[in-house]
């Protein structure tokens, strides 16, 4: 281990914080001069710095996506590399590459990276990347969710690195492809401004930081700091029994095969390391539920995040977790497999199985399942009234596990959201819908000593015009995972109601273009999240007081919790419940 | 604790009229009191003025004990006094504690659990745990058929037997107060007011909250939280208000008193319950109002405030010496109150913050806070963490003679053993350079997040002024400043009690927003000035019906605008109600632009939301006269308390500690010094210079940056 002597433990802490300023600040410079609601509303991006050398993760924007935690960092080695072999165009001062392939280090082709060289004496210091997730990037269907699409292409345009602003000045050729190529596109130029705006507002921070600190310093700090990371990281792994920790979770289906895909997890302690290894794991699939390696890699982080929240995002936190490759599965998919659902979905089945195999090493810091699903539905038609086509999007939440301390959170944000989801309000205003309910799922959280939170049950009409339902959302067949004794939460439902008939999707939370005309209804209930710890062991005031709030019905109280309440439900019959608990 | 300046205390004014007018802020720990006594009887032409400070413990069980405390410090008879402004944390408290009434809730049949399910958030992005609890709980949220469509047209006619067995089971259920909340009541409120006059039939009591009445727009889950926490702690405030005005009855005053809002606005005690969300953050709003009244004195108007305290610190704009109004503030996680508020942004650090080394043996500085209780290691109640104020007293720039509320006095040598064993020796530091430390990383942190606020504000720190106040915002204000490129900081007369002294030169306030949400191309510019009109008229009528008149009516109009296609809005100051769509377009680009230096001439402009201020602005008071002039003395030798050591960047300096109070008023100081006063003190540093304006403000004006 290099140690910097010239390096106080201060200016590191100092240096430190300037750097997460630097990210923060293009977070917010991102999001608030975006156009599009995913960005600007829902926070759907990120920034961070990353290393000249290698593209490894300097700093990463706080409130970005947390599903584009370490992600950048593939995408930039892969861009430093391209540029090193010549596969693409070397940088000049003022250029911004765009990028969106997702087998060079990507997500889905949707989330869009721009990158741009911090240029110090003539030479690159380091580089500044965001992703931002664009409303379409062209392909089968708008917003670029494809349930059924087998292959890329079908899931929009690819684009390998390409300069598209030169020196400074936006390329309009390029600017014309994209055009050409995805719908909407009158509004994308102000999301381009706020993408390139925001790296150049970093730039001209980050320059303000290495005038003050010197190159020197700053660059030494950036490779001490990696390293106590890595340390930081370490020490939180090493009080951690040695072993093998196991957890599986299981995505609904592909899409078009109908049938249940397996992450199979071991992840083995063995002094300060953690061994990550999915053998076992289903082959890559025919529909869009693959993963690539970049996204795979980036739900482990994010799930450790989740799980050690104190470490700051940087490469060196990555260091302890190593991932064997898991080429064969559909974890490592290569071209031309789809992978529309590997950001939304398949990256929170993969935090899944961490949180299920590592709840058995941390019991007292992790938590049973949550919802874990984005719980995208989406309805485009034509609205007579107005004369004009739209597409909405409805994303919403579910419940969280039940942990060592309290009850799951209901109606929590997806693993790997932060974003919030829209008002029933704004949705009939700009909508030809009018939502039936928008409730709290009773008895969907998982019976525990801790039980899950509540998921989400709503039901909504068409009121005009035809248009056509899609659902790209999971735990359709198997509840999130209740843990130590506890009880599964609620499965997904979906059920569309065309002509009063009931039409479940065969795939149960997935399913393209299901044709609707007015009057035809909706309705979904979303998951709640896993129990924690034996039901039989939950204090009978709790279960008392879920009843009373309509949570649980008698009936659940006495077969989930053991508890038995007086007929009038205001009391709990103490003989009965422990009778009951002994049985 | 009672500091008398004034003279010839309880002379009855000239002509008999009561002048005297008191500010009163409770505080979580302190009651802060200021009085101020004019001869000019109708209290228009500030003259020479008497003033009067009090500082006593806040009683948390009824703060209206510690309120007449404080009355009773200053010996002026009640009788003398004119006029009581008061500023209240019962409201705060109550929602922060949830000790709130009990509420019941009727909503659009399918949506009781709006309040409760949110907007699917967590509480931190990281992490998957949290709780959130409701503020009304879900046994006593029913539900009527009833619905409206977001036009606002009939589609479910209001069921109105159904409600009224709602409201009878409510009762039985011993709600005291009632929230009624259907979907798009801001485009339609007939069915709500409806609803609202059924209920008034058989409630016994006022506690009656519609979910339009106080804020008009679409959200049902902030429209629902607002009008819920309004309803759950209306009678809260007005039993305070009633036991306060016993309790000033009692003492000699009855006249009406006013009661601050959290726009930095106040409104009479008699009418505050009706609205009384508003009340719940006006704590820090109050602070504002005084630094934009001391700024625009000082001819300072563009001011960064920042009010640093025990536990955390509260950072707002001033521009143009008015504080930013925001209505989309959360109280807490998931706790959203809309209704136009001073936009003060509270940052989690404070003198109680914990330091640390983590894991990668790197140095932090919170989130961690000892709070008030245990506290720092220096107050000697039992606190054993290093925070900020410990490092503050070991590096010379607190005086351990003159701690507030000390129990137990801890010795400086335990204090800096504690540092070394906990944060220095790992390190390679002595205790007192990693005392050094904390404050460096301190103020690296706030500086970040008081830059986010700027920032993301659009507005460039340079174009301000450092306000502080608070215990402890002048103790790091000048190391703050420079950490932000920020060329002066403003420490006013009296920074304890700047809460208080807001409360007596508040205005009388009323806020208005209207959605148009158009395009500028197609708006009608008719509808947009009777819509101003309109606004100014119901504000102008509001003020006039108050107890207090004010010396003159300011009226600001703003539209909030963004780019078709945007979601963020930006506000965009109108230079009037008479504007044409070619000054509007450029009005919009060129805040946009200031922004986010960023043109779009290929797209065009939506004017959201019409806003309308309408402030009465009450007559001033003179500041020199906080610090009395008696007490001044001629030199700055003449003020020299001590000198003693003092840490600044890594090493010690001789440093003079001056009494602020007997500085002179036209004096010029070189840093490094001290200035202590009563329950504050101000470090300059070596480099700055600092003098004092006419209203016995000290300005800082700070060296560049390293």
């Amino acid at each position: 281990m290099t140690t910097h002597p010239s390096l106080d433990a201060i200016t590191l802490s100092v240096i430190q914080a300037s750097l997460q300023q630097v990210c923060d600040e293009m977070d917010l410079t991102f999001s608030r001069a975006a156009f599009s609601p995913v960005i600007a509303e829902a926070n759907d991006r990120s920034d961070g710095i990353y290393s000249a050398e290698d593209g490894a993760l300097i700093a990463q924007g706080s409130g970005g996506l947390p599903v584009f935690v370490g992600v950048m960092q593939y995408s930039t080695r892969t861009l430093i590399e391209r540029i090193a072999e010549g596969l693409t165009a070397a940088p000049e001062p003022g250029d911004i590459y765009i990028v969106n392939d997702p087998y060079l280090g990507g997500t889905h082709l949707m989330d869009v990276r721009f990158a741009m060289p911090v240029w110090r004496d003539g030479k690159i210091f380091c580089w500044l990347s965001n992703t931002g997730h664009w409303p379409d990037i062209g392909g089968a269907v708008p917003g670029g969710f494809s349930a059924s699409a087998t292959a890329v292409e079908q899931e929009g345009l690819r684009l390998p690195p390409v300069k598209l602003f030169k020196k400074g000045v936006l390329d309009p050729e390029i600017y014309a492809i994209i055009c050409s190529n995805i719908r909407v596109a009158d509004q994308r130029i102000g999301d381009i401004r706020a993408q390139g705006a925001a790296l150049e507002v970093g730039a001209e921070r980050l320059a303000q930081v290495l005038d003050r600190y010197g190159d020197d310093t700053v660059r030494s700090a950036i490779d001490e700091l990696r390293e106590r990371a890595s340390t930081q990281m370490r020490t939180l792994i090493a009080p951690i029994p040695d072993g093998t920790y196991r957890g599986n979770a299981y995505v609904d289906s592909d899409g078009v095969v109908d049938a249940p895909l397996t992450i199979a997890l071991a992840v083995e302690k063995k002094g300060n390391t953690l061994t990550f290894d999915f053998e076992g794991s289903s082959p890559p699939c025919a529909g869009p539920m693959n993963s690539v390696l970049a996204t795979t890699l980036s739900s482990i982080y994010l799930a450790m995040r989740h799980i050690f929240p104190e470490v700051p995002l940087s490469a060196g936190a990555f260091e302890p977790l190593i991932v064997k490759r898991p080429e064969g599965t559909f974890l490592d998919a290569r071209y031309p497999r789809p992978v529309s659902g590997c950001a939304a979905e398949v990256s929170q089945r993969i935090a899944e199985a961490v949180f299920a195999a590592m709840v058995n090493a941390l019991p007292e810091k992790v938590t049973a399942a949550p919802a874990g699903s984005s719980g995208n539905f989406a309805l485009g038609g034509h609205d007579p009234a107005r004369g004009r086509d739209f597409v909405m999007y409805q994303i919403s939440g579910g419940g969280y596990g039940g942990n060592a301390d309290h009850d799951g959170l209901t109606n929590g944000c997806s693993t790997i959201g932060i974003s919030k989801s829209p008002p029933v309000e704004v949705m009939e205003q700009a909508f030809p819908v009018l939502y039936r309910r928008y409730a709290l799922r009773e008895g969907s959280g998982g019976a525990g000593r801790h039980r899950g939170g509540f998921g989400l049950s709503y039901e909504v009409e068409l009121l005009r015009g035809e248009a056509r339902a899609s659902f790209v959302m999971d735990h359709g067949r198997t509840g999130p995972q209740g843990v130590l004794g506890g009880g599964d939460g609620g499965v997904n439902e979906v059920t569309v109601w065309r002509d009063g008939s009931a039409h479940v999707p065969p795939h149960l939370s997935k399913e393209q273009d299901i044709p609707l005309k007015a009057g035809d209804r909706v309705c979904v209930g979303t998951p709640g999240g896993g129990g924690y710890g034996d039901p039989l062991e939950r204090l009978a005031g709790d279960v008392l007081r879920d009843v009373a709030l309509g949570y649980y019905t008698p009936d659940e109280a006495r077969l989930l919790f053991g508890v038995v309440l007086s007929a009038d439900s205001s009391a709990v019959d103490e003989a009965a419940t422990r009778a009951a608990r002994r049985g | 604790m009672d500091e008398k300046n004034g003279i010839n205390s309880g002379v009855a004014a000239p002509n008999g009229v009561p002048s005297a007018v008191v500010g009163i802020d409770v505080g979580g720990t302190f009651t802060d009191l200021i009085l101020i006594e004019t001869d000019a009887a109708d209290g228009a032409q500030a003259g020479p003025a008497r003033v009067k400070i009090a500082k006593t413990p806040t009683t948390l069980e009824n703060q209206a004990y510690g309120v007449v405390n404080a009355i009773r410090a200053t010996g002026v008879p009640a009788a003398n006094i004119g006029l009581i402004v008061h500023g209240t944390t019962t409201t705060t408290n109550a929602v922060l504690e949830r000790q709130l009434a009990t509420t019941g809730m009727i909503t659009t049949a399918g949506f009781r659990d709006v309040i409760e399910l949110g907007r699917r958030t967590r509480p931190n992005a990281y992490g998957m745990t949290g709780t959130f609890s409701p503020v009304i709980p879900r046994n006593l949220r029913l539900e009527v058929p009833e619905r409206m469509d977001a036009a606002g047209n009939v589609l479910i006619p209001l069921d109105e037997d159904a409600l009224r067995r709602a409201i009878g089971t409510l009762r039985e259920a011993g709600c005291v107060s009632l929230v009624i909340h259907f979907l798009h009541s801001y485009a339609n409120p007939a069915h709500e007011r409806r609803a609202a006059e059924i209920a008034a039939e058989l409630w016994p009591n006022s506690y009656i909250t519609t979910g339009h009445a106080l804020l008009s727009e679409a959200r049902e889950f902030e429209r629902g939280v607002t009008a819920a926490v309004n309803a759950s702690v209306q009678p809260i405030l007005e039993r305070y208000v009633a036991r306060l005005a016993a309790e000033l009855k009692d003492l000699g005053y009855s006249r009406d008193f006013l009661v601050m809002n959290g726009n930095g606005g106040m409104i009479s005690a008699a009418h505050v319950a009706r609205e009384a969300a508003k009340t719940v953050m006006s704590g820090p709003a109050s602070g504002v109002m005084a630094a934009a009244f001391t700024g625009r004195s000082a001819g300072i108007e563009n001011l960064i405030t920042y009010d640093m305290g025990g536990t955390s610190t509260d950072v707002a704009l001033v521009r143009g010496a008015r504080p930013a109004v925001s209505n989309e503030i959360e109280v807490e996680y998931a706790m959203p109150i809309h209704v136009p508020m001073v936009d003060v942004h509270t940052v989690g650090a404070g003198g109680g913050s914990i330091a640390r080394l983590n894991d990668a043996g790197l140095l932090e500085v919170g989130p961690q806070s000892a709070g008030a209780k245990p506290g720092p290691i220096c107050y000697g109640r039992g606190g054993t963490e290093p925070t900020i104020s410990d490092a503050n007293l070991l590096l010379g720039r607190l005086n351990p003679g003159k701690l507030l509320s000390v129990e137990s006095p801890v010795s400086v040598a335990d204090v800096e053993a504690i540092f070394a064993e906990r944060l220095g020796a790992p390190i390679g530091l002595s205790g007192i350079e990693a005392a050094g430390a904390v404050l460096r990383l301190a103020n690296i942190r706030m500086a970040g997040a008081i830059r986010m606020v700027s920032l993301g504000k659009g507005h460039d720190p340079r174009d301000f002024a450092l306000f502080a106040f608070g215990g402890a915002g002048p103790l790091h204000a000048a190391a703050l400043a420079r950490e932000l490129g920020i060329p002066r900081v403003m420490v006013p007369a009296r920074p304890g009690i700047t809460n208080a002294l807001g409360c007596v030169v508040a205005d009388l306030r009323h806020d208005f927003v209207r959605t148009l949400n158009r395009p500028v191309a197609s708006l009608d510019l008719d509808l947009l000035r009777a819509v101003l009109a309109e606004q100014r008229a119901e504000g102008e009528a509001l003020i006039a019906k108050e107890v207090v008149q004010p010396e003159r009516i300011e009226c600001i109009h703003t539209a909030d605008m963004q780019f078709v296609g945007q979601t963020h809005l930006l506000n965009v100051p109108l230079p009037g109600p008479d504007v044409n769509r070619e000054t509007l377009q450029q009005l919009f680009e060129e805040a946009y632009f200031a922004r986010f230096k960023v043109r779009l001439p290929e797209i065009r402009a939506n004017l959201v939301n019409l806003n309308t201020s309408v402030i009465g602005v009450r007559a001033g008071i003179d500041l020199a006269s906080l610090i009395d002039p008696a007490g001044r003395k001629a030199t700055l030798g003449e003020a020299l308390s001590e000198t003693r050591r003092v840490w600044f960047s890594g090493e010690w300096h001789d440093t003079p500690v001056y009494v602020r109070e007997k500085l002179p008023l036209d004096v010029v100081i070189e840093g490094p010094a001290i200035l202590e006063q009563l329950d504050t003190t101000t470090v300059i540093e070596p480099g700055d210079r600092a003098v004092s304006d006419r209203d016995g403000n000290i300005i800082i004006t700070v060296e560049a940056g390293q």
